[in-house]
């Protein structure tokens, strides 16, 4: 054990040393460290937020889907109600319809009638009139019958 | 053989001195432990300075990964030994574990290599004769070396001290701790006894720091020295453990010396 200016070489040695790692080396590593540390955590904050975010909008979208299907529901609901009142009021409309086509089938048959007995007392009238005249043409005028004649067409 | 043996210890247990003479005094340098040393604390701040300036956040390589575990390390124990802030404790004891690691790794080399450079370097160079040319490769193993850390974390326990409790606080728990007493009369005989006290469990520290590193590195390099001597065939039984062993010593010799420099401070800046 011989102590002689080594000890003070080492210790000068020694200072500068820790000097320089307290200038060079610790605060930029630690500080680096520092910033990698925190750049983790909020990474890892955001991908939790990011977890809780599509968690919601995932039951937003469930919550939505069921009120499509409840929507859906009662437009085909209303819609059936409203076809089966429309297969009524077609078929009220059509009965009505129908009615009315047979009452003026009649209506006209029952001109047609009117139409055909006057077509025919016009034509028996004449058939009267000419077989009176074959009748009548030797003895009766039928200039001095025609009053005669005519009250009888209107007896018709 | 055996004064062979008693020459070649000697002469590996001789330091590479500045003054030859027998009758040098305190201006005298070991020029190996001072050199080597140096180198080491070059290597040292070079990687680890390289490393902080090219320090990659999102993409560190190999190296960085390493240097980082190690700072990770000191940290760790920085943050969990001493509660009060400074910026200093830190890089302290991360140059006293790393530079002290670097010194004692220094016994894993040959015991033969360097003395034997230094010969031929000598004897080649600088027509030395080879006998007087004296290198010892590890500085750990000179008690200047670990005396000259020791002092320094000595004078940082002071400093630290006087910083936290201001010097009349310190000066008055170095008179009435450990013993403690309300009574003034009893204070007073109380105050040489505790100043004595304090003053042993002061100086013990840097004392027990040096020696437990010097003396820990000197027996390993001895134990190698005496290796070296069996025949060449037969020095892996011996050698080859002991190295393996060595590995834990080194690492674990430098390990406590960062440790107990911060449980000291830490006890320097806290209050009795």
């Amino acid at each position: 054990m011989e102590f002689n200016v080594t000890l003070l070489g080492q210790a000068i040695t020694f200072a500068i040393l820790v000097w320089f790692t307290m200038k060079f080396v610790w605060p930029p590593l630690t500080n680096m460290m520092e910033e990698r540390a925190k750049r983790i955590a909020d990474g890892l904050a955001a991908a939790e937020r990011g977890k809780q975010d599509l968690e919601a909008a995932e039951k937003r979208v469930a919550d939505e889907v069921r009120k499509a299907k409840q929507q859906a529901m009662e437009i085909i609901a209303t819609a059936e109600k409203r076809a089966t009142q429309i297969v009524d009021e077609a078929k009220d409309n059509a009965s009505t319809e129908g009615a009315r086509i047979v009452a003026d089938a009649k209506g006209q048959i029952d001109q047609e009638v009117m139409r055909a007995k006057e077509a025919l007392r016009e034509h028996v009238a004449q058939l009267a009139v000419v077989g009176a005249e074959k009748i009548l043409r030797k003895e009766i005028d039928a200039a001095k019958h025609a009053d005669l004649l005519s009250s009888i067409k209107a007896e018709f | 053989m055996a004064s062979n043996a008693i020459e070649y210890i000697n002469h590996h247990l001789t330091f590479w001195n500045s003054d030859p003479s027998p009758a040098r005094g305190f201006w005298s340098l070991h020029v190996d432990t001072f050199s080597v040393s140096l180198f080491l604390a070059f290597v040292f701040a070079g990687v680890f300075a390289m490393v902080a300036r090219r320090a990659s956040l999102e993409n560190p390589g190999k190296l960085q990964l390493f240097v980082e575990s190690i700072i990770e390390l000191v940290d760790t124990q920085v943050k969990e030994i001493f509660h009060a802030k400074s910026n200093v404790i830190a890089p302290l004891a991360l140059t006293i574990f790393c530079w002290i690691f670097l010194m004692n790794a220094m016994d894993m080399l040959p015991v033969d290599l360097l003395p034997n450079i230094a010969q031929w370097i000598g004897h080649s160079f600088f027509g030395l004769e080879p006998h007087h040319v004296y290198f010892r490769s590890v500085p750990s193993a000179d008690v200047n070396a670990t005396f000259a850390m020791s002092l320094s974390v000595f004078l940082c326990i002071i400093g630290f001290s006087i910083k936290a409790k201001g010097l009349g606080g310190w000066g008055k728990e170095l008179l009435t701790a450990p013993f403690h007493t309300h009574n003034p009369i009893g204070a007073i005989i109380l105050a040489p006894l505790n100043f004595i006290f304090q003053l042993v469990e002061l100086a013990a520290k840097p004392i027990s720091l040096s020696l437990r590193l010097f003396g820990n590195l000197y027996a390993g390099e001895l134990i190698f020295i005496l290796i070296a001597l069996l025949p060449w065939g037969a020095q892996w039984i011996l050698g080859a453990p002991w190295a393996i062993f060595h590995i834990l010593i080194i690492t674990l010799q430098a390990f406590v010396f960062m440790m107990l420099t911060i449980v000291y401070l830490s006890l320097a800046v806290e209050a009795h």
